[in-house]
């Protein structure tokens, strides 16, 4: 090939080749860690479902109208989403930039910084999706009834874990050192998780925190989840925490996407 | 008519206060093998960079493929492969596995997939160790894997950025005939290096890079003919005598550069008056002249 006109073809955004490129370098690196991480993100919330439910739950049988064990068992949906989205998007971003050099190979290929980010968030919202029913399906074991309404707690849980694993990209995408991450993690994660009536209802909390979980995604995932597993309550209020997620999803993803730009195109 | 693979005008690229690269113009002819050549901090790392769109100009043009970038750079993309100087190998995979997810970022057609992997392996010479995990590999069939990967999809342009760092002899030989053999069968390529020798036996055309900017352009020969001549004559002897040798070399119009433990006197064909061992002048004196650097 001697000369050659280049056929002036302009490759659009958010091409699905390069999406599904980027899934399948998640995937089959999955495939050869899948043990650790489904280990952790399902025993990790096994055990605070046991642990609370059975040590909390000796103390009090019903929470706001709902057997513990069925307040924790959904609750705890959340804390799962937070868990295996948030934080191995965190620390995912973060190693494969800083340390194996992952993102220098994958944007020599026709792939942007906007279809990579896009592509390990859905990746990690679809593990969140599957993660999310794994605690409440061992509910199911210890006395939560089965109900319909069940089989939406994947996509509440893929969605609100995308907009978890958008959040950790893009703090990553803002760390300095992995050191970093403690700031996020104990200054915003961890208030988060425990103020989002997952353990106990946030009406007994100080008006200011009541507010102030309005604007805590987990909180909107925890009364979806909820209302999901024991019936809708009210559609406009559901619809409300639906568009909270929807809302907060669009935001980390636009913001991942925008902070990785900054760091990866110099 | 576009008749460079790659064509760089003006290009400046700073970093804070930094200008690393500052005015290049650069040309990669098709089917040709061209030489980014120069000390470290000379700004080819961020050359090549720029090349895939992951460093923006400040100013400047940049055409790869015919393509325009930034705006084109991902169509210049798709046709093009890139072997990195870091090795960014999905380390717990195996190498058919880091192949296969390459064929996938790199858009190779399903029907074609395995087809492209076995070419790979060959190319690579890594059938045997198909089910290898990339830890278990050794330097050398690392390099050679991440050429491969670079290859998937056949592209016509390949960016190599300093290929054989860091490699025992033997082994960038064998990536030497590798590279031959691709710049025979047609593919363009552009290559940064800091070994001088392999610029000079694999490179129609080197370009001398020196604090963001291109000092030389031409084919090594003739680099070495206008910035060396012929004949070097190497004089050694105490850091006094290396001195006075040097001043009176230059007090005859002639060129020298210091080595640890000598001086080369280059541009002095024919004279006969100067004791010191004859040499054949080479691509590394015309380095070290122009960029007044030592390399390693």
């Amino acid at each position: 090939m001697a000369t050659a006109t280049a056929p002036r073809r302009r490759l659009g955004r958010l091409e699905r080749a390069a999406l599904r490129g980027v899934l399948v370098r998640e995937v089959v690196n999955y495939s050869s860690f899948w043990r650790s991480s489904t280990f952790s993100s399902t025993i990790d919330p096994t055990i605070y479902l046991l642990a609370f439910g059975f040590g909390f739950g000796s103390l009090v049988s019903t929470v706001a109208g709902y057997d513990y064990i069925d307040f924790v068992g959904t609750g705890i949906v959340a804390t799962t989403v937070l868990f295996s989205g948030a934080f191995p998007a965190m620390y995912g971003t973060f190693v494969k930039y800083q340390f194996q050099h992952t993102y220098d190979a994958i944007l020599a290929a026709p792939v942007d910084t906007e279809e990579l980010v896009t592509g390990e968030g859905l990746w990690i919202a679809a593990r969140t999706g599957t993660y999310g029913c794994f605690p409440m399906l061992v509910a199911i074991i210890f006395g939560l009834d089965p109900s319909f309404g069940m089989l939406l707690v994947p996509f509440i849980a893929g969605l609100a874990g995308f907009g978890w694993a958008n959040f950790g990209i893009f703090i990553a995408a803002r760390a300095k050192s992995i050191e970093s991450f403690s700031y996020w993690q104990s200054g915003l994660l961890t208030p988060m998780f425990l103020v989002a009536g997952t353990f106990f209802p946030i009406d007994g909390l100080p008006t200011w925190a009541q507010v102030l979980s309005n604007f805590n995604p987990l909180f909107h995932c925890v009364e979806l989840v909820r209302h999901a597993v024991f019936g809708f309550e009210g559609v406009l209020e559901d619809l409300g925490h639906l568009a909270f997620l929807v809302a907060f999803a669009l935001v980390a993803w636009r913001l991942a996407i925008n902070f990785m730009e900054k760091r990866l195109i110099l | 008519m576009v008749n460079s693979a790659i064509r760089l005008r003006g290009v400046v690229k700073r970093f804070g206060g930094i200008t690393a690269v500052d005015g290049l113009d650069l040309d990669v002819p098709y089917g040709t093998c061209v030489g980014l050549l120069g000390p470290n901090g000379a700004g080819k790392s961020t050359t090549m960079k720029a090349l895939t769109a992951q460093v923006i100009l400040d100013e400047g043009e940049i055409e790869v493929l015919g393509y325009r970038l930034p705006d084109d750079s991902k169509q210049a993309r798709a046709e093009m492969g890139v072997v990195p100087q870091l090795d960014n190998l999905d380390q717990s995979l195996t190498v058919e596995q880091n192949l296969q997810v390459f064929s996938h970022l790199y858009r190779v057609p399903k029907a074609e997939r395995q087809a492209a992997i076995d070419r790979a392996l060959d190319i690579a010479n890594l059938q045997e160790r198909r089910t290898s995990e990339v830890d278990a590999l050794s330097g050398g069939m690392r390099r050679r894997l991440l050429i491969a990967r670079g290859l998937l999809h056949q592209p016509r342009l390949l960016l190599l950025d300093e290929p054989t760092v860091g490699l025992d002899p033997q082994v960038r030989q064998e990536l030497w005939a590798l590279i031959d053999r691709l710049r025979s069968e047609g593919v363009s390529i552009l290559m940064s290096t800091h070994y001088i020798e392999e610029a000079e036996r694999l490179c129609d055309q080197v370009t001398i890079m020196s604090h963001g900017r291109s000092v030389a352009v031409g084919p090594p020969r003739d680099l070495i003919a206008q910035h060396a001549g012929t004949e070097a004559i190497e004089v050694y002897g105490s850091p006094a005598k290396l001195g006075e040798v040097e001043a009176e070399a230059r007090a005859k119009g002639w060129s020298t550069r210091r080595t640890g433990t000598s001086v080369s006197i280059l541009h002095a064909n024919g004279d006969t008056n100067v004791e010191g061992e004859r040499r054949i002048t080479n691509l590394e004196d015309v380095f070290v002249l122009l960029t007044g650097e030592e390399i390693s």
